[in-house]
């Protein structure tokens, strides 16, 4: 095998897996493990409290691109979970020994090379340990510009953090990697999948019923507490921006996903157009960061029916794109 | 978003790190870049700090004035709230709240003092005071 190379990512099981599969001789860029694992989504879920807020996501639910990568393109992964603490950390240096680089799920929390300014306890965090220095593990983090290393006792403690998502010592690797895999089947397949999920869903919680659910409930916040309104309009830019979107909540990462498709399929106007689109999505949801930051900052009353009619526009121009993506054949 | 337009604000909350964010050429290729930071997301990682900031010095005052058992500061000292609390040592968030007490949590079994300490890093002398200072 060759040497491993750091690589910086936006989000970290799109990053690990990419790198992962880069490693094993499969160059496959972080949007379009995006995009193939239809991992784009929305969810308001409203009676689910992290931190005293409601959750609010961006994606599919975590471990979705893991599972989905190997499905579509046909990779064989092994995903291993631990009872106890000693046969999780005895299997990683054995893995490693083994000059494996092994993919790990972890608390955010416990980690203890995360600045303490974005410390928070997430339990479904994702990094790559590509090898070990005595007791430092020598840690590829894509969500970090550079490789970083990991006490034993820190990366011990975050992989076997409990809680809600708990990782249980979750280790993965592939095991069969096809060297050549046809993507244009698996392209098609997936934005169908992901344009008609977003369009159509059943759910009320999740794709675009899920952004109109939640911008129907922007406008009830008058009633709370000043602080809470703030904090509830707080959580929803930070599950947007701060962790490791890629900029408007994976919607640039989506549009870049469009982009190389294009590319693949001789240039295809419908795609490349959609492209377009999805990047003036992107900006939009980046306003409406923009506003609610500056209600947050503000000592004036926060105009709840202006935040809600943003966020109701944003999903009709959403619709626009999942409509054109619908056109492609 | 254009590549020229993505922002560098050197935000206090990357805490040095960088970040990959996707962003257009003129041509519309997208690429990826690396960004000091955003003074938006700045604003709203703040938010959530300051309140966790917050709690953690109401609990020490609480703590301190007799009104709650150590056990309560150090739950908010590491980020925590009843629920990732009682996730974390499956304990009920009833039972918990009991031993806020500080009656209750002074007549603590060891046992259920050893699941709080593993949770929280603490050792069994140190979850039993405050500290002295408060921390920062």
């Amino acid at each position: 095998m060759s040497e491993f190379e750091h690589r910086h990512y936006a989000h970290c099981e799109s990053g690990v897996m990419s790198s992962m599969l880069r490693y094993s001789g499969l160059d496959i860029s972080e949007p379009m493990i995006f995009g193939l694992s239809n991992a784009l989504n929305f969810a308001y879920i409203p009676f689910v409290k992290i931190g005293g807020m409601p959750l609010v996501s961006y994606r599919s639910i975590p471990k979705s691109i893991i599972k989905n990568i190997q499905k579509n393109l046909k990779i064989q992964m092994k995903l291993e979970t631990f009872s106890s603490k000693k046969k999780g950390e005895e299997r990683l240096d054995e893995l490693l020994s083994e000059g494996r680089v092994v993919g790990a799920q972890s608390s955010v929390y416990w980690l203890e090379y995360f600045p303490p300014e974005i410390s928070f306890h997430f339990n479904a965090h994702n990094l790559l340990v590509y090898g070990r220095d005595e007791d430092e593990y020598l840690i590829s983090d894509p969500v970090f510009d550079k490789s970083v290393r990991c006490g034993r006792k820190s990366l011990l403690k975050a992989r076997f953090a409990k809680g809600m998502m708990a990782p249980k010592g979750l280790l993965y690797y592939p095991v069969f990697v096809p060297k050549e895999i046809d993507l244009k089947p698996i392209i098609k397949k997936n934005i169908k999948k992901v344009s008609k999920y977003m369009l159509k869903t059943p759910v009320p919680i999740a794709g675009l019923r899920g952004i109109r659910y939640l911008a129907k409930s922007i406008p009830k916040l008058k009633y709370k507490e000043k602080k809470y309104a703030k904090l509830f309009l707080g959580n929803i830019v930070r599950m947007q921006e701060e962790i490791g979107t890629g900029g408007a909540g994976f919607r640039f990462m989506y549009a870049s996903f469009l982009e190389e498709a294009s590319e693949l399929f001789e240039n295809d106007k419908i795609l490349k157009d959609a492209s377009s689109l999805m990047l003036e999505v992107g900006d939009k949801w980046r306003n409406f960061a923009l506003v609610i930051a500056k209600a947050i900052k503000s000592k004036e009353d926060i105009d709840y029916k202006g935040i809600s009619e943003m966020l109701k526009s944003i999903s009709e121009d959403e619709a626009r794109v999942y409509k054109k993506l619908l056109e492609f054949k | 978003m254009k590549i020229k337009n993505v922002p560098q604000d050197n935000s206090s909350t990357y805490g040095k790190m960088k970040k990959a964010i996707y962003a257009s050429l003129e041509d519309g290729t997208i690429k990826s870049i690396s960004s000091s930071g955003w003074e938006v997301e700045e604003v709203v990682t703040r938010q959530a700090i300051d309140e966790l900031e917050e709690n953690k010095k109401e609990a020490y005052a609480k703590v301190k004035s007799g009104e709650k058992s150590p056990l309560y500061f150090y739950m908010y000292e590491l980020r925590m709230d009843l629920a990732v609390l009682s996730q974390s040592t499956g304990f009920f968030k009833w039972s918990i709240k009991r031993d806020f007490k500080p009656e209750v949590f002074a007549k603590i079994s060891k046992k259920r003092l050893l699941v709080y300490c593993d949770v929280l890093g603490k050792t069994l002398e140190e979850i039993k005071t405050l500290p002295k200072v408060e921390n920062e």
